[in-house]
């Protein structure tokens, strides 16, 4: 019985692909955790989503200069992600535009660009769902190489600038009286948004990207009224989602972002129920002592 | 990386000299000029639309003016950082994952160096800010767990955390019951021993009054600025609230109306 249960669990282990895939989707949830924090308190949501679409004809051009080469489409994800983060922060500072209609604009122009790219090269095996739905399972060491250090890289920089970008999201007006260089410090946090993306373009894929990054920390910020906490109960909810997730998708043969994704938002809903049902209780009492 | 800007203590604390404003092509201030001696509290008073906050945001170096300077101790104010602004209440998230200590702390930003955590130092500013504010056995609460005189109180801490010398409090006591008004009063009046200069936008100008050293009345314009006695005068306050204003003239004090007068509605 023990040794079945062992089995169960060793059993998909076994297998490199998957290994590469578990580890992969660690650090891709780590990271969309800690960074999701600020764009689930700073309201981007719709940047996130967005973001993670402008990347197709980036995808798209690396497709046709290098054919199926894995290798280089996360560079490309990532020049063109940057870019996009960057114009939007331009647009909406420039023009009195809204930020959500120049992420609106942005998003679908990039998008339109993608496909029609895309749709020049019909002879092409292009395999459109990897790019949509993301491939943990076709992670090689190489890409878990990229991951690790891009990963690092924005991990590493919140960390080093975590006091400066409290201060913009909280109280931008207190961020210029104090002279910080809240241009830079706007423009910082973007670009750590488009890594992001970028790194975890393989992992969940751009349809469920916004997943990864607002629903472990909303879970989180439902926990707990401070931030270094809310960061890292959202991070476990992602670690835990990614196993969870990864096993499940191993042996009932569901696509793996989809599952992760999917663990993810049942996480939400229990604690979300648990909330409601500590406040009806604690209104009830109130009721009750009146 | 943060600029260190000489104070020239011969010079005022705040000298606005000719000061135009313009946001969308309006013209929201013209030809404003006055100066604040250090240490004391003016009240700011105007309808809404004023350009009150317009006002507290060029000193604070928020907006760049179109034409005359703001001086903060004889150099441009755009470049100090002993200016607070102090928000008004609605602009703030108060669901935001933080405590009233980190909020203080943030105060001291840009006197930290990155990556170090605060030392001793900057925690022992931190918890005499809030001693000044009274607020030591609230430093570990969530802020959206405070009243609303208490978050006004935690940003005039954050100020003193900061070694603001100048605040600007846009509207502090609006919306607060008539104790926290009083007690904040008092807080200003008490930080007078810290060599702090409050300019303060409010609507009450029997407040304006009682409580502060001179008034500032505005309307675009400057229409007046000195003693009670001096500038609310029902000519004055004619010119400043127009049609807007009912007056009842009770004995030696005068309370003005403002028809318009909602809440956070300036701009």
């Amino acid at each position: 019985m023990i040794e079945s249960i062992v089995t169960w669990f060793v059993q998909p282990m076994s297998y490199g692909f998957m290994q590469r895939g578990l580890v992969a989707s660690i650090l891709v949830g780590i990271v969309c955790a800690v960074i999701g924090a600020f764009i689930v308190l700073r309201g981007m949501a719709f940047f996130g989503d967005a973001l993670s679409h402008t990347i197709l004809p980036g995808v798209a051009v690396g497709y046709l200069v290098s054919g199926n080469a894995r290798g280089s489409l996360f560079w490309w994800a990532l020049g063109t992600a940057i870019i996009s983060a960057l114009s939007i922060g331009a647009i909406s500072k420039k023009t009195h535009l809204r930020e959500d209609t120049s992420i609106g604009i942005v998003f679908a122009g990039m998008f339109a660009l993608g496909i029609a790219l895309i749709s020049t090269v019909r002879s092409y095996a292009v395999d459109l769902s990897h790019f949509l739905f993301g491939d943990v399972l076709g992670v090689s060491s190489q890409d878990l190489i990229t991951i690790l250090i891009f990963g690092a890289v924005v991990l590493i920089a919140i960390w080093l600038f975590y006091r400066q970008l409290i201060v913009i999201s909280f109280d931008p007006l207190l961020a210029t009286t104090l002279r910080l260089p809240t241009k830079l410090l706007n423009n910082l946090l973007l670009v750590l948004i488009a890594i992001t993306v970028a790194v975890s373009l393989q992992i969940v894929g751009v349809a469920l990207m916004v997943a990864m990054l607002v629903t472990p920390a909303a879970t989180a910020y439902l926990m707990t009224d401070r931030l270094p906490r809310m960061m890292l109960l959202a991070s476990i909810v992602a670690v835990i989602s990614s196993v969870v997730g990864l096993y499940i998708s191993f042996y009932l043969s569901i696509s793996s972002g989809a599952a992760v994704v999917l663990t993810c938002t049942v996480f939400f809903v229990i604690v979300w129920t648990i909330q409601n049902l500590k406040k009806k209780t604690k209104t009830d009492k109130t009721e009750l002592s009146v | 990386m943060y600029p260190k800007i000489q104070h020239d203590i011969d010079q005022p604390i705040l000298d606005v000299k000719h000061l135009s404003v313009k946001i969308n092509d309006h013209l929201v201030l013209e030809d404003v000029s006055f100066h604040l001696h250090i240490g004391e509290r003016v009240a700011l008073l105007g309808p809404n639309g004023a350009g009150k906050s317009t006002l507290f945001k060029v000193i604070s170096g928020l907006l760049p003016p179109v034409s005359g300077e703001v001086n903060v101790y004889g150099s441009t104010s755009s470049r100090h950082i002993c200016i607070a602004y102090i928000p008004q209440r609605t602009q703030v998230d108060w669901h935001f994952p933080v405590s009233v200590f980190d909020v203080v702390m943030m105060g001291r930003t840009a006197k930290m160096k990155p990556l170090v955590p605060p030392g001793k130092h900057h925690q022992n500013i931190v918890w005499h800010a809030l001693e000044t504010v009274e607020m030591q056995d609230l430093a570990g609460r969530q802020i959206s767990q405070l009243s609303g005189g208490q978050q006004q109180r935690m940003f005039i801490a954050r100020a003193l955390a900061q070694e603001a010398e100048l605040m600007l409090m846009d509207e502090p006591l609006a919306g607060l019951d008539d104790p926290a008004q009083e007690e904040l009063l008092l807080l200003m009046e008490k930080l007078e021993q810290e060599k702090v200069t409050i300019m303060t936008a409010t609507h009450d100008l029997d407040q304006a009054a009682q409580h502060f050293n001179r008034i500032l009345l505005l309307n675009r314009r400057m229409i007046s600025f000195g003693s009670s006695k001096h500038v609310l005068t029902a000519e004055n306050l004619k010119v400043a609230y127009g049609g807007r204003l009912r007056m009842i003239e009770q004995g030696e004090s005068i309370m003005a109306l403002d028809n318009s007068c909602c809440e956070g509605g300036e701009e």
